[in-house]
């Protein structure tokens, strides 16, 4: 059974076939990388498995189970999570109080109007835990419009890693780091273990080719390679869509 | 009572709806401000229309030069207090509420707590028959003027240059300044634009509603059902939210006393439900 | 949500709070403090879904009002005062779960404006049917409540009792912020669609939010109707919704105190002001628009920060001209705060 299975998957804004058929299958704990030019569709095929966008036709299973019409808010509790292209992190908070949002979501304890919410230890524990496996745990209280756009990015992945999600999106997590954020990162993603599945989108070649173990190429909203590393690197239409534009 | 006499009417006071709304419209469409000083322009100009035309100057003098004091207002508070606030909704709330509190207190310290009425100018006294119904001539005058500036600023709009920046400015604000547009001074003319207008109305409309406090109050509300029913930044959509507005507050207040109100926000209601963006907007705000 | 002040300051407070009735000077001002108070709860309320959820509502005065008026209803039915005031109240949430329902199918000023739709039509009610309502000429009652059997006829029992209530406001909105649904609710204010990507249901956070603060405006239109004994169409116009709306944002958003100090505003300019002042609506204008200049985040944040500001510059000055010149340069040399 695939962790991540989409089928016949189609999105249209008014006349523009922004997706059109596409079919993907990522195993469990596979590392799997979607490149392809601007405009290919690919945050849009992030929106439509987390469920922020309706697609059109087609399917999504997630270990089997087709979630299409779930809503995108249940979608969280079924074990996907993402990170954004643009950092939407809230501003106003800590650094801990960001990711211990993250980890609320999925509790009961979203609901109740009487605790208070910065005493809860079982929150603020796992909060830490999650802030120091992005090496921020020294951050902690300090409010995000303090820190640099790098440590953001860390942030946006702690978040995400929160969750224990089965599948991980990642939307070009390397996108603005410097060399040095970006061998940071690449070591985080390194650690993360093979129980959860992590699909990324990036537009950085070099560090992207690095972690993907399979890749899969859009244009125009359709597959148009798909395979290993050394697969798709050699093959023509890739040096087509990448060099001959 | 006599349903042609209530239509026109109806029609007349929707002209002058739109006159007041169609600034809005353009102020909140394009800068997203909420413009909640709007009707204690439309009330200035009045007054101020009141004391031109008690120094002598002429009905349409007066209305124009109303129009003009309140634009140079309006510009003013433009540059000096709503640029220092790009997106800060709930301070442009506060300010332009703030002002309207100044201007409505200064217009009584001015012209005094008793309503005022503007004498309707002299080549339209009287009364015309439009396909055998009996139609005040001032009335009459009032459609027109409103059809004509509705023309004068859909012409604007679509074959200046002024024009398409504003729309560009409406469709996207971002991509408008890179483009090069000079969005700050856009701004300013766009505002004093829609605060001349509502001053105009203002003088236009003294014939009509006559001027006293509370007559910014009883017109803002009337100019943000328009313009939410018609969708923020569509002059069509001011236009037709006009005519449906004063077409409902009249007959409404004619026929069913009890509900007059009901009866004009209630459709609004049941449209914003429908379609949040109004009948000619876009989908978001 | 930081602690503003210390317990000992909250105690002080507390103290001259309760003991304002022996120090303010006659019962007049006494009662002004009431109307302080019941104003402080409404804009509190408000504040609920203005400040925490980031939704502006100009049609809480709607909510105000048909807590007034079902309570001046049923008390002149005959039942006694705590069944109307239960009755009262939960006609209030009903109605409130009708507008938020409503109200939430907009965004940004879609949501304003079916708030003002919806306050709007209260009030065209209250005024025309008047078989109901009594249109403009009101409905009154005749007593107020009496605990326990002590009597609120008088301005300073009456301001105590509007005294506890108010505690109890605060408090419980002071919980209701510092919880976990309160965080949800600021979340969904700041980010609601990464919110939405976290397993949050943002739509029924707003919705019981906006039930949450539609009871405390109930609450408040009740303690006016006491007041009063009197409840008007003019409770419930557009001008009274923007009134309370005018004293949360002066006040500032992001505060408790914020709403109080707003209601502390507008209720004595409008009351104490306006009997030495002629022109006190031109003056409370202009301080709604040099708080918007000088302070734009509201009265207590900005006071906040002129406070400190002057104590740094106060120990400036108290440390000596030697220690002065140790201060690196660029460090408050003639500088702002």
């Amino acid at each position: 059974m695939s962790a991540l299975e989409l089928s016949g998957l189609q999105k249209s804004f008014g006349g523009l076939r922004v997706t059109r058929a596409v079919n993907l299958c990522v195993e469990p704990g596979e590392r799997r990388l979607i490149i392809g030019p601007n405009g290919a569709g690919k945050t849009t095929l992030f929106n439509l498995v987390t469920g922020e966008l309706r697609p059109d036709a087609g399917s999504i299973r997630l270990f089997g189970r087709e979630i299409v019409r779930v809503p995108s808010r249940r979608r969280a509790h079924l074990g996907i999570a993402r990170t954004y292209q643009i950092i939407t992190l809230f501003q106003r908070e800590s650094l801990l109080h960001n990711v211990m949002l993250s980890l609320l979501g999925l509790s009961g304890l979203r609901w109740n109007p009487f605790r208070r919410f910065d005493r809860q230890a079982g929150l603020i524990e796992a909060g830490r835990a999650a802030l120091a496996r992005v090496g921020l745990l020294g951050m902690a209280e300090r409010p995000l419009s303090e820190t640099s756009y790098g440590e953001r990015r860390r942030v946006e992945i702690a978040m995400g890693l929160a969750q224990n999600p089965k599948v991980l999106l990642l939307d070009e997590p390397f996108a603005g780091l410097s060399i040095e954020e970006r061998r940071d990162v690449q070591g985080l993603l390194g650690s993360i273990p093979r129980d959860v599945t992590i699909v990324m989108i990036e537009h950085d070649m070099d560090v992207a080719l690095e972690f993907a173990e399979r890749i899969t190429v859009l244009h125009f909203g359709e597959v148009v390679v798909e395979g290993s590393r050394t697969e798709v690197v050699a093959h023509p239409k890739t040096r087509e869509i990448y060099l001959g534009e | 009572m006599n349903l042609w006499l209530l239509a026109a009417n109806s029609i007349a006071f929707g002209g002058l709806l739109f006159l007041l709304s169609a600034g809005f419209a353009l102020i909140f469409g394009l800068m997203r401000i909420p413009n909640l000083t709007h009707g204690s322009l439309f009330m200035l100009g009045a007054y101020f229309g009141v004391s031109l035309i008690a120094w002598g100057v002429g009905f349409w003098p007066a209305a124009l030069i109303g129009g003009v004091g309140v634009a140079v207002l309006g510009g003013l508070i433009e540059r000096l207090l709503l640029r220092r606030l790009p997106g800060a909704e709930l301070a442009q709330v506060l300010v332009t509420l703030g002002l309207s509190f100044m201007i409505a207190d200064a217009c009584l310290m001015q012209w005094g707590g008793d309503p005022i009425s503007i004498e309707t100018p002299a080549a339209l006294r009287g009364v015309s028959r439009v396909a055998g119904v009996a139609f005040t001539t001032y009335r009459l005058g009032v459609i027109v003027i409103a059809v004509v500036f509705a023309t004068a600023l859909w012409a604007m709009l679509e074959w200046t240059r002024l024009g398409a920046m504003i729309r560009a400015g409406v469709d996207d604000p971002m991509m408008a300044r890179a483009v090069g547009i000079r969005v700050p001074l856009l701004f300013t003319v766009v505002f004093c634009l829609g605060s001349g207008l509502a001053g105009f109305a203002g003088v236009i409309g003294g014939p009509i509603l006559s001027v006293y406090p509370g007559l910014d109050q009883d017109m803002l509300p009337l100019a943000l059902v328009v313009v939410i029913l018609g969708g923020s930044g569509s002059l069509v959509g001011a236009f037709v939210g006009s005519f449906l507005v004063g077409v409902l507050y009249n007959f409404g207040q004619a026929l069913l006393p009890e509900l007059a109100y009901v009866v004009l926000f209630l459709p609004m209601l049941v449209v914003l439900v429908v379609r949040p963006a109004g009948l000619f907007g876009r989908s978001s705000p | 949500m930081r602690r503003l002040a210390s317990p000992g300051a909250l105690l002080l407070a507390l103290a001259l709070l309760a003991s304002l009735p022996a120090w303010i000077g006659n019962s007049y001002y006494v009662n002004i403090a009431s109307q302080v108070l019941l104003y402080a709860v409404f804009a509190l309320g408000l504040n609920v879904i203005v400040g925490y959820a980031g939704l502006v509502s100009l049609g809480h005065a709607g909510l105000f009002g048909i807590a007034a008026y079902s309570g001046a209803i049923l008390i002149n039915a005959g039942h006694g005062h705590f069944l109307s005031i239960v009755g009262a109240l939960v006609v209030t949430l009903g109605a409130a779960a009708l507008f938020a329902v409503l109200a939430l199918r907009g965004t940004g000023l879609g949501f304003v404006m079916i708030t003002v739709a919806l306050g709007q039509i209260v009030w065209g009610v209250a005024y025309r049917w008047i078989s109901l309502t009594n249109g403009d000429n009101g409905v009154s009652i005749t007593s107020r409540p009496a605990p326990f059997g002590l009597s609120l006829a008088d301005a300073n029992p009456f301001y105590w009792a509007t005294l506890v209530v108010f505690l109890v406001a605060v408090a419980a909105i002071a919980i209701f912020v510092a919880s976990p649904f309160g965080a949800s609710l600021r979340g969904t204010r700041d980010q609601p669609r990464r919110m939405n990507a976290l397993g949050y249901d943002v739509w029924l956070i707003r919705f019981l939010a906006f039930l949450f603060s539609g009871l405390w405006s109930g609450v408040a239109g009740l303690l006016f109707l006491y007041y009063n004994q009197f409840v008007s169409p003019q409770m419930v116009a557009l001008t009274a919704s923007a009134e309370v709306l005018l004293m949360v944002i002066s006040g500032g958003t992001a505060t408790l105190l914020g709403p109080i100090a707003g209601a502390l505003l507008v209720v004595v300019m409008k009351n104490v002001a306006s009997a030495y002042i002629e022109r006190w609506n031109f003056v409370l204008g202009a301080i709604f628009v040099a708080i918007v200049i000088f302070m734009p985040d509201g009265l207590v944040p900005g006071s906040l920060r002129l406070w400190r500001w002057s104590l740094r510059r106060g120990r400036q000055l108290l440390a000596g001209p030697a220690a002065m010149a140790a201060v690196p340069p660029g460090n408050g040399n003639g500088g702002g705060p």
